[in-house]
């Protein structure tokens, strides 16, 4: 019990004192998982969009791979992207192995899969009589994905944070492509595990306590975005 | 106005949280100088001015390295990538010329790497030593004697054990130890964790096992479990560190000067002053012994 006083009470501590290197880490924690949803949502919806709302040969296997890449587990995607970013592998000119850009390929990959899968059941969710009477009404193929879009946003929005919420918590593949570099890769979670096979689990806590309350910052404004407007 | 769905207003957010997080990253108050060079090179990719090092997790654990690490880049203007895995990693990782240098703590198999050529100008930097710890009871009553004898004993008993399975420096002693006493561990009394010795050290704490550990992270660990030091001191425990480059006539992408800039740095007085102190004021021991120009031999006596 006291150690966890202890880690709340470091966390108190190095949150009032903006400790520079929690900051950082913070930051770059932040910036790595963010850009990484980001690409997800680019990659994922208009993939979504394509197997959602079309039909072709092959579409039902694609759809299935979609589906287990849900729960890609980190460490075989951080192994993958390992492989191909080291200086002797097929990508090693790119010079990537241990930069945050690496990190961030990574978490994509992990997070494309979530956003994606999440993305087809959704559109595939909309009644198709919708469809049709937008269709019907004079709308472009553009206007009509935005109209659906639209129809869909709140699982879209639960896509997000699924996405965001897979990779800021992850940790195997931004220990192993990142290689959890002080001052450069060291993110919230691997400089957890870094504490705690150092001992320090107060600094530990306060560590996990600072990523808890990101996830959650970020997860409540989506929610208050997904939630505004709707009434019973 | 429909194209103006909320979806964008989503987009827009997590864009405007990454640009302010970089914004923020940019505004900071006056970092250090070469953490600044450092995010430099990061943002600008370019690999150079990098220097990998694939270390034990010991020299990492410790917290050696920490110390290390800005001095080094201080004195050098090179940034040092710190990779810490296994030892059995660390050279697999030279094997490949994955890493630049290589900071490992066991002789027989870094002595095979230098006979490959993967690896050149091997270079004795410290020691310290490994110790057998175990709960405070001693069921296999083994304190004080001799290692070998009291793995016999520990094996005879089916005390529980805690290795760490990992290819680690550690482990690799562990089985020479086995090897010596003629025992080939196994059983229910015997478990691998796979982890650091952070980790390990833990595991056997919270199992009542023994476990054999470099002295450094037990005196690091040493306020979180209540393990006590069953045996130190044998001969047969010695833990030697060497710094060795990747050869770079055999791997072309390997920061050859770097690498030699790292291993002299090691070498050289002042960093061989700041190990024999590191840890004295905060265990009342050092750590870590510095030897750099000395012979394994010499050591070893």
């Amino acid at each position: 019990m006291e150690l966890i006083w202890q880690g709340i009470l470091q966390a108190c501590k190095l949150l009032l004192a903006r400790d520079p290197e929690m900051m950082r880490i913070t930051i770059l924690t932040l910036k790595v998982s963010g850009t990484a949803t980001l690409i997800s949502l680019c990659l994922g919806i208009p993939s979504g969009v394509v197997l959602a709302l079309t039909r072709f040969p092959g579409r039902k296997f694609i759809i299935s791979l979609v589906n287990t890449g849900m729960g890609l587990p980190p460490v075989v995607v951080g192994l993958w992207v390992s492989i191909l970013l080291w200086r002797y592998g097929p990508l090693g000119f790119f010079h990537l192995m241990y930069t945050p850009t690496a990190m961030i390929i990574a978490q994509s990959v992990i997070a494309a899969p979530i956003i994606t899968g999440i993305s087809i059941a959704a559109f595939q969710q909309v009644d198709g009589k919708l469809r049709l009477q937008i269709m019907a009404l004079g709308a472009s193929k553009w206007q009509t994905v935005m109209l659906l879009m639209k129809e869909i946003r709140l699982p879209l929005l639960a896509a997000v944070m699924a996405g965001f919420g897979g990779v800021i918590s992850e940790v195997g593949a931004s220990m192993m492509v990142g290689g959890n570099v002080l001052g450069r890769t060291r993110v919230l979670t691997t400089a957890t595990v870094l504490e705690v096979s150092k001992g320090n689990f107060d600094v530990a806590i306060a560590l996990s306590i600072i990523l808890m309350v990101l996830a959650y910052g970020v997860t409540l404004g989506l929610t208050i975005l997904q939630q505004r407007g709707k009434r019973i | 106005m429909f194209k103006k769905t909320k979806l964008w207003a989503i987009m827009l957010i997590v864009l405007v949280l990454v640009s302010v997080a970089a914004g923020c990253a940019g505004e900071k108050q006056e970092p250090p100088k070469e953490e600044k060079k450092a995010e430099q090179q990061a943002a600008s990719g370019v690999g150079k001015k990098e220097v990998i090092l694939a270390t034990t997790t010991s020299t990492v654990d410790s917290g050696l390295l920490d110390v290390l690490k800005p001095d080094f880049e201080k004195k050098t203007g090179y940034n040092l990538t710190i990779v810490s895995v296994g030892t059995g990693a660390a050279l697999a990782m030279g094997e490949k010329g994955e890493a630049d240098v290589l900071l490992v703590h066991s002789p027989k198999d870094e002595l095979k790497l230098v006979k490959s050529g993967a690896a050149i100008n091997r270079q004795l930097v410290m020691h310290n030593d490994f110790i057998l710890v175990g709960p405070a009871g001693d069921p296999a009553k083994i304190k004080g004697k001799k290692i070998t004898d009291a793995f016999k004993d520990i094996a005879a008993r089916k005390a529980v054990f805690i290795s760490r399975g990992d290819e680690s420096g550690t482990h690799k002693k562990e089985l020479s130890i086995w090897e010596k006493a003629g025992i080939r561990p196994s059983g229910s009394w015997y478990q691998e964790t796979g982890t650091g010795m952070g980790a390990t050290l833990g595991v056997a704490d919270e199992k009542g096992g023994y476990t054999l550990t470099d002295r450094a992270t037990y005196l690091a660990q040493k306020k979180n479990n209540k393990l006590e030091i069953m045996i130190e001191g044998d001969g047969a425990l010695l833990n030697i560190y060497h710094v060795m480059q990747v050869n770079p006539g055999k791997f072309s992408k390997v920061n050859a000067e770097g690498a030699k800039a790292f291993e002299d740095y090691m070498l050289s007085k002042e960093t061989q002053d700041i190990i024999s102190k590191f840890g004295a004021d905060k265990f009342g021991q050092p750590l870590f012994f510095a030897d750099a120009g000395k012979k394994e031999e010499e050591v070893a006596k």
